[in-house]
């Protein structure tokens, strides 16, 4: 009984962390902008589908591409002895779901199974950031701080690994040693409970029960870690490939603002006829955080700091100061800074904005909108749609631009063309236009 | 052999003469200002007149898409200048685009209908693969016999329109000879020009794109880069200059080489 009260403790005070840190996240998105609607949902299914479930878009990496989709889908796995342990802990049973049947065996043994794979992959994955120096994950923006979060988090699935299969072991050893019925099956930790034959039964009973709850406690710890932690894209980014852009990737986005504003000048007449509105003044693009839609800021949640965005953009590897990632970062970091505040206080400004005291100018404009960045990205973020939202933010609200890309505005606002010729001169191309007859 | 004089047609003209043509050759300031490429609007004009392609340009009425002011954040501009396009359009009861540019192409593609201009939208590249599929081009694949030839991906057909396999088909229908390198389709470098950045410095950095690009094709050593948009072309070209390549390799578009293959 005591042990049924602890656990019950133990999840009530996971649930209540949690919902805690899930609601304060929830209220930043009051502060975003609307403007995405979700529709399709059989084609977002679709792509949910492929993206998260197929891994397909970590898969343009194959060797490290192979290793993360096993630690995904062994989660995908795993979570159901998770469920299991839950429903124990609390009713004081014992491998409540065997009612599953054959199915129960298949999920405990790909379990196991997958338990061991993924301890092998996280091994690989501490060892390559520890030792290895791989260019995608430094820069500017991966402080110290980057690092040892990834770490952490990476030791904890180790552990969480190890003490599956731990229990497992312990499990097996023990029904054995009792004569007891093995209920599930457990290919890895068959073979792994000879460890345990030297001890007592009791021993091993209580092996099983050290493994057992330093495996579910650790969870509840580790999934209240993560919403602190880039490992939040573990909730994050299967719903985040869920919202994906399902526009090519070529698309901006149209400002309706602006049209309103265009026709209005394109035709006096209309201004006379449309309504006077004492609307607030909107804002053209993207200075802040909570300028951006809800959608650029659920992106910034679910960003890994992979770094794969990055390692391709142009600008980036060829030394210039954007890195797209580093744009994601800074739009979550800006927003926990100032959220808080703004849920307070709806006009409060602290003199800083997420353009400039978080992103420069020069960042801004080293973007060729390649879109190298929102193929690569493993969960669909898109990262241009925002750097050009800032952009807009920079030329239409501060007339602000470098130079030459002034010249070329009032180039196509005076002669139509970026360029400074004559729209007469548009057709000196056909001049002595032949064509060889055979 | 003889030679045969193009007179372009020009919509205004057309329209005045009451006649109307199945599609809007739509040159593009490149197209139609920058020396280089004025050389492959010439080059698919007359492939257009090869084939008795029912087609117009706009002339001196054509004006900018607004591409480069809307990445470089002036949607006011770039709306203004869409507007006024798809006024023109209506006035000429436009259904067909054809493009020689990935730009324009992305923007009456994808962005155009947000303002309310729906078209069909074809990209010369899409068209010349369909012409070489159909047999209307029978192209000489001795011209480029022993030429190696290399495809860059413009940003704009590439990843942002998924559009790979239709320059390869054209490209090869040439050439036995095609090399990829090692960066293509989806995965394929910049040129460094896109988004606005062709009309400016790049940022402070340790190289610029462009040069990045070349040791890509370096390493591959063609004797042709084929490009199919202006930036890439001005890029490459400025590439194989810096990199001293001009003795070795040679940039053309796409429609130059089908041109050439056929002897126009
Ligand atoms: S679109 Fe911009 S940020 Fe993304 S890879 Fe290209 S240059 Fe970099
Ligand atoms: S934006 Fe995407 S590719 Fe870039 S670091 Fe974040 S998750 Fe990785």
């Amino acid at each position: 009984m005591t042990k049924q009260i602890v656990f019950a403790i133990a999840l009530l005070l996971t649930f209540a962390v949690f919902g805690y840190t899930i609601a304060r996240i929830i209220r930043f998105f009051s502060l975003t902008k609307k403007g995405f609607p979700i529709k399709n949902l059989g084609k977002r299914f679709m792509i949910m589908a492929e993206v998260a479930f197929g891994q397909t878009k970590i898969f343009r990496r194959p060797v490290l591409g192979f290793l993360h989709a096993v630690v995904f889908w062994g989660f995908c796995v795993i979570i159901f002895g998770s469920i299991e342990m839950v429903i124990d802990g609390l009713f004081k049973l014992e491998k409540s779901l065997s009612f599953l049947g054959w199915f129960y065996d298949f999920l405990m043994a790909t379990g196991d199974i997958f338990a061991f794979l993924i301890a092998i992959a996280i091994f690989v994955f501490l060892f390559r950031r520890v030792f290895l120096h791989v260019k995608r994950f430094e820069g500017i923006e991966m402080k110290k701080i980057s690092h040892i979060d990834a770490n952490v988090a990476l030791t904890i699935i180790l552990v969480l690994m190890l003490s599956l299969l731990g229990m497992n072991a312990a499990y097996v050893s023990h029904t054995n040693a009792i004569g007891g019925e093995i209920i599930g099956y457990y290919p890895v930790s068959n073979f792994l409970a000879p460890i345990f034959s030297g001890m007592s039964i009791e021993s091993m009973q209580v092996q099983h029960e050290i493994y057992w709850w330093t495996h579910i406690l650790l969870i509840f710890v580790f999934a209240n870690l993560l919403p602190y932690s880039k490992h939040f894209h573990v909730f994050m980014s299967v719903p985040n490939t869920f919202i994906s852009r399902l526009e090519p990737l070529g698309k901006l986005r149209n400002m309706d603002n602006v049209t309103r504003e265009v026709k209005l000048m394109m035709d006096p007449n209309a201004a006379f006829a449309a309504p006077a509105t004492d609307a607030p003044i909107e804002r053209f693009g993207v200075k802040d955080a909570e300028d951006v839609m809800w959608n650029n800021y659920f992106n910034s949640l679910s960003c890994t700091e992979c770094g794969r965005c990055t390692s391709v953009c142009p600008a980036n590897t060829t030394g210039k100061k954007l890195s797209p990632r580093k744009v994601m970062m800074d739009l979550r970091a800006r927003m926990k800074e100032k959220g808080p505040q703004l849920l307070k206080n709806k006009d409060f400004n602290d003199g800083k904005s997420l353009v400039r005291d978080y992103i420069s100018e020069e960042e801004l404009w080293a973007c060729t909108t390649c879109n190298a960045c929102a193929k690569e990205c493993p969960i669909n973020i898109n990262q241009p749609s925002l750097i050009v939202d800032m952009r807009r933010y920079l030329v239409m609200e501060e007339g602000s631009a470098p130079g030459e890309i002034k010249a070329m505005f009032n180039n196509i606002e005076n002669n139509g063309a970026p360029w400074q010729y004559s729209p007469e001169d548009r057709l000196l191309w056909t001049k002595d236009l032949e064509i060889n007859v055979h | 052999m003889e030679t045969r004089k193009i007179e372009v047609p020009v919509m205004a003209d057309l329209f005045a003469r009451g006649e109307k043509p199945e599609y809007l050759f739509w040159v593009g300031c490149a197209g139609a200002y920058d020396d280089r490429y004025k050389k492959v609007t010439r080059a698919f004009a007359k492939i257009l007149s090869y084939l008795n392609v029912s087609y117009a340009v706009l002339g001196k009425e054509e004006t900018c898409t607004g591409d480069p002011a809307r990445r470089a954040g002036n949607e006011m501009l770039y709306q203004m200048q869409a507007l006024q396009n798809i006024e023109l359009f209506k006035a000429y009861e436009i259904t067909k685009i054809i493009t020689i540019c990935p730009h324009c192409f992305n923007i009456f593609k994808n962005e155009y209908p947000d303002l309310g201009g729906n078209y069909e939208v074809i990209s010369y590249v899409e068209l010349l693969d369909k012409f070489i599929k159909e047999g209307k081009l029978k192209v000489n694949t001795d011209t480029f016999k022993n030429s190696r030839i290399t495809y860059h991906d413009p940003c704009y057909l590439g990843r942002a329109n998924d559009m790979y396999d239709e320059p390869r088909r054209v490209i090869k229908s040439i050439s036995g000879d095609v090399v990829e390198m090692e960066r293509n389709k989806s995965f394929a470098l910049c040129c460094g020009a896109g988004g606005a950045q062709m009309f400016k410095e790049a940022e402070k950095g340790d190289k610029e794109v462009f040069l990045e690009r070349m040791e890509d094709v370096l390493k591959v050593n063609p004797d042709i880069i084929a490009t199919a948009c202006p930036f890439c072309m001005t890029m490459m070209t400025d590439g194989i200059k810096y990199k001293n390549q001009e003795e070795k390799m040679k940039n053309y578009d796409i429609a130059e080489l089908i041109v050439m293959s056929l002897g126009l």
